[in-house]
């Protein structure tokens, strides 16, 4: 397996943003919720604040150190329901067949009908804003092309000699599905998941931005852009600091998901020269 | 080709259904009332005399099966409700808006179109080129930037520093408000276009009939125009109705950066107020569009690639 | 004698591998005279396709031609500017491919695609050229050849699909026709049409035909002279008939005793068909020799 340079430099920017997260009690120079202070507001990147202060005199730094935390805790909560939800599903529709995968089919068809922003607020309108709802609402929003990756993985695993023979030992399905069919697909919906840890940071931004996601004071990356939208003229550094995080996160996951796949993908591989 | 078209259409149909069944399930969920939200502005409780009138005025007291045959009922007469907030019917507060959310999307898509396409062609056709590598860092750039941060940068820029354009607002609706929001609603869909559309081309290009094609005496040029176009635009298309979907998404939020009086904006606003008939009317809609739009891709997808039409 | 129309001079082409060169052909010679139906034949990774594309100019990338000439009417074609190449190829050497299903584009009609011919080559206009291109299919025998202009690729057969590219092959009446494993991917009974066709269009209109295939049987049937390939060189060439007859080189008998005979029962008993026992052979230490003794078994040992 050949990871090209985009993998590592996925790898790097992804291994960054977790020990921001990770070290922020100890590496933050300030408290991100309480050391606001209204006469160091506004404050221009310098020696003490190094990406400069907020509206309420908070230093950015610490802020978007703190607010890693909450993008990854997002990323990786959301595509753990989101594979499970995916994997289950299209796994069960894939090997019993029948009324249940039309049902799956369906249900799938549907939920890529709704554009998942769309789906994820109105989750988030219903309830209301938060960590908790996110998750849900953000869990429960992208899972239908993993359930698809894994249902036509499941049905491509069925026909194989090894299924075949588990099947001829009287295994039971379950135990088929989880011992012989879960670990073969384990790279592809890896890969979905990784792309989706993308997608959810994304989305949370979006939505903490629009002010249903997570709510100040807790420095989310989003909701650190919305004060910034009335000082971007007084201090534009607010807008671009928390941004920039967000982009080379995002960066980073798509990187390797992207380097995952290539690496993963039998059709790359072999086109040589 | 008519029978073909029938048939995508009412393909339709029964996805609406589930999807507004969906909906109304969600909303119905809900853990406490709506009434009450709409009076909790968090500074007083509500009278709970206040909050059982309106419950009943809206109708929300009566069993669940029941609400949902009015509902449905309604839905069949294209009633979507009346809005909690200002007691208008929500279809007309969509019909209002539906122009401007319209222009924002197509402008964003064809922004996308104009500049992706051609920029993943010549890249593909130049591989390990500097444009190239080029074109492929900025659409990986691209697909992990938020929108709303680029809009806001975009803002700051073209707006507040250089006074080129509006920062915000639908004006009188001429073309220098529609800039700043297009453009930032097509940088994602442009990156993504870009990026099918050389992979796309590339698959083209390593074809058999290609090979064939050179083994005709032809130049690279007509190659690329006779055979190369056509068969990539297949690929090109279906990307285009795909993005769509999350266009529509980003667009509530860009929307909103811009204050661009769109059904976007009309949703997180109604989402804030829990509006509920209104932002349940404007999911449907946004799902209903996205949709017709995979719809009318669909069939251009037929018009392009004869093979289709024999399924 | 007459000059030959095609002479494949001492032809070597590979691939560059950092300073290393990693040869596919070394040092290929051969000649085809006006009219004359040549065959190649040999296993898969010899060069004979690459033979024939060097032959077109459509090597690709990592593949180059470092020595030796293709000299067409006299002329190299390999120092030849690339747009005097393109008036060349499809109008004097024209090319068909082993696989029908790809070989098409499969988003145009077979009319408008034969059309195109006329169009490069002869200046014709689109209308003036699909009426030809349904002319040109009727020689290829296609039945209804005004309805089937107006096909598809999916809409057709394979056998059908080849001829359709023999008919855009021949379209403008070439010198040479190239054709690589043209009926491998076909039906057996549908093969031998299509070599019917080949055979007797190009003898009736004096085409000269390179023909490629791994199948001697087939070669035999079309072809006057056979070139033997093996691991990038040419290693036995003769008549076709003296080539079954005594054969001289030790891979040539190999490939003879492949080929399952009628009767073979009756002289001593059944006789065993014999495989060559072959893994292509590691080409970088064949360089310096040309032979292969070790590998090649005896044609009748069992």
């Amino acid at each position: 397996m050949r990871l090209g340079f985009n993998f590592w430099l996925g790898a790097f920017l992804t291994v960054l943003v977790i020990l921001a997260g990770v070290l922020a009690p100890w590496i933050a120079p300030f408290d991100p919720v309480l050391d606001a202070d209204l006469m160091n507001s506004e404050m221009p990147p310098d020696a003490t604040f190094w990406f400069g202060t907020d509206g309420q005199g908070r230093d950015v730094y610490t802020r978007i150190l703190y607010g890693a935390q909450i993008s990854l805790t997002v990323g990786i909560v959301s595509q753990v329901i989101n594979s499970i939800i995916g994997v289950t599903l299209g796994m069960t529709a894939g090997y019993w067949g029948g009324w249940w995968d039309d049902l799956v089919n369906g249900l799938t068809n549907v939920m890529l009908a709704i554009p998942s922003l769309i789906f994820a607020l109105a989750v988030m309108a219903v309830l209301g804003p938060g960590l908790p709802s996110l998750l849900i609402a953000l869990g429960l929003t992208n899972w239908s092309w993993t359930c698809r990756i894994a249902r036509s993985s499941t049905l491509s695993l069925k026909s194989q000699g090894y299924v075949q023979a588990a099947q001829t030992l009287g295994y039971g399905d379950l135990r088929i599905m989880f011992t012989q069919i879960l670990p073969n697909m384990m790279g592809p919906i890896l890969v979905m998941a990784t792309l989706g840890m993308g997608t959810a940071v994304l989305s949370e931004a979006a939505l903490s931005f629009l002010g249903l996601g997570i709510q100040p004071p807790f420095p989310s990356w989003g909701s650190m852009l919305t004060d910034a939208r009335q000082l971007i003229q007084l201090a534009p550094w607010v807008a671009l600091f928390p941004g920039l995080a967000i982009f080379l996160s995002v960066l980073g996951f798509n990187l390797l998901g992207d380097g995952l796949r290539d690496s993963l993908d039998p059709h790359m591989r072999t086109r040589k020269i | 080709m008519l029978r073909f078209t029938l048939r995508r259409i009412f393909q339709i149909i029964p996805t609406v259904i589930v999807v507004a069944l969906l909906i109304f399930v969600i909303f119905s969920v809900v853990p406490g009332s709506f009434a009450a939200s709409l009076f909790a502005d968090g500074k007083r409780a509500a009278d709970p005399q206040m909050i059982a009138r309106l419950t009943a005025e809206l109708g929300l007291d009566k069993p669940l099966m029941e609400r949902f045959v009015t509902y449905v009922t309604d839905l069949a007469h294209f009633d979507l409700g009346t809005s909690f907030r200002t007691r208008q019917p929500v279809i007309d507060l969509i019909a209002d808006r539906m122009g401007a959310s319209l222009q924002l999307a197509v402008a964003a898509m064809v922004f996308a179109i104009v500049i992706g396409v051609p920029l993943g062609f010549l890249a593909a056709l130049r591989p390990g080129s500097v444009l190239d590598t080029v074109t492929m860092v900025g659409a990986v750039s691209g697909l992990s930037l938020p929108q709303f941060w680029l809009g806001l940068l975009l803002m700051y820029l073209f707006a507040l520093q250089l006074n080129w354009l509006p920062s915000f607002g639908y004006g009188d609706g001429s073309f220098r408000n529609l800039i700043l929001p297009a453009v930032t609603l097509g940088v994602t869909p442009l990156a993504l276009l870009a990026r099918t559309t050389r992979a796309g081309v590339l698959d083209v290009l390593n074809a058999d009939f290609i090979r064939t094609a050179h083994s005709k005496g032809m130049s690279e040029a007509k190659v690329v125009r006779w055979h190369v176009a056509r068969n990539a635009l297949v690929l090109i298309v279906t990307t285009i109705g795909l993005q769509f979907g999350s266009l529509i998404g980003q667009a509530v939020v860009i929307e909103k950066l811009f204050a661009w009086p769109g059904i976007g904006s009309l949703l997180v606003d109604s989402v804030a107020i829990r509006d509920i008939p209104v932002v349940q009317g404007t999911i449907l809609v946004i799902v209903l569009w996205f949709l017709v739009i995979n719809t009318a891709v669909d069939l251009i997808y037929a018009a392009i690639d004869p093979r289709i039409k024999q399924g | 004698m007459t000059a030959p129309l095609l002479h494949v001079k001492d032809l070597t082409l590979g691939v560059p591998l950092g300073r290393d060169f990693h040869p596919i052909l070394k040092g290929v010679s051969f000649q085809i005279m006006p009219g004359e139906a040549y065959g190649l034949v040999g296993e898969s990774g010899s060069g004979k396709s690459v033979t024939s594309l060097a032959t077109m100019g459509l090597l690709k990338k990592p593949l180059k031609v470092t020595g030796g000439e293709i000299l067409f009417k006299g002329q190299n074609l390999l120092a030849l500017p690339k747009r005097e190449m393109r008036r060349l190829r499809g109008n004097r050497i024209a090319m068909i491919f082993q696989e029908p299903m790809t070989a098409l584009n499969p988003l145009a009609t077979v009319g408008r695609q034969i059309a195109e011919m006329f169009v490069l080559h002869q200046g014709k206009s689109w209308g003036e050229a699909e009426k030809l291109a349904v002319d040109a299919l009727a020689n290829v025998r296609v039945p209804n050849p005004d309805r089937r202009a107006k096909n598809y690729p999916h809409q057709m057969s394979g056998g059908l699909r080849q001829r359709v590219m023999i008919a855009m092959a021949l379209a403008c009446n070439p010198d040479l026709l190239i054709a690589d494993e043209p009926t491998t991917a076909l039906d057996v009974t549908v093969q031998a049409e299509v070599l019917r066709l080949i055979k007797e269009l190009c003898a009736a209109r004096g085409t000269a035909v390179l023909f490629i295939s791994h199948d001697l049987g087939v070669i035999a049937s079309v072809c006057q002279r056979v070139g033997v390939m093996y691991s990038g060189c040419l290693v036995e060439e003769n008549e076709t008939k003296a080539l079954f007859t005594d054969p001289r080189h030790e891979y040539t008998r190999g490939l003879l005793g492949a080929l399952p005979r009628l009767g073979s029962r009756s002289e001593h008993g059944r006789q065993r068909l014999v495989d060559i026992d072959s893994i292509i052979a590691d080409r970088s230490k064949l360089t310096e020799t040309r032979f292969i003794a070790p590998r090649a078994t005896e044609g009748s040992q069992p």
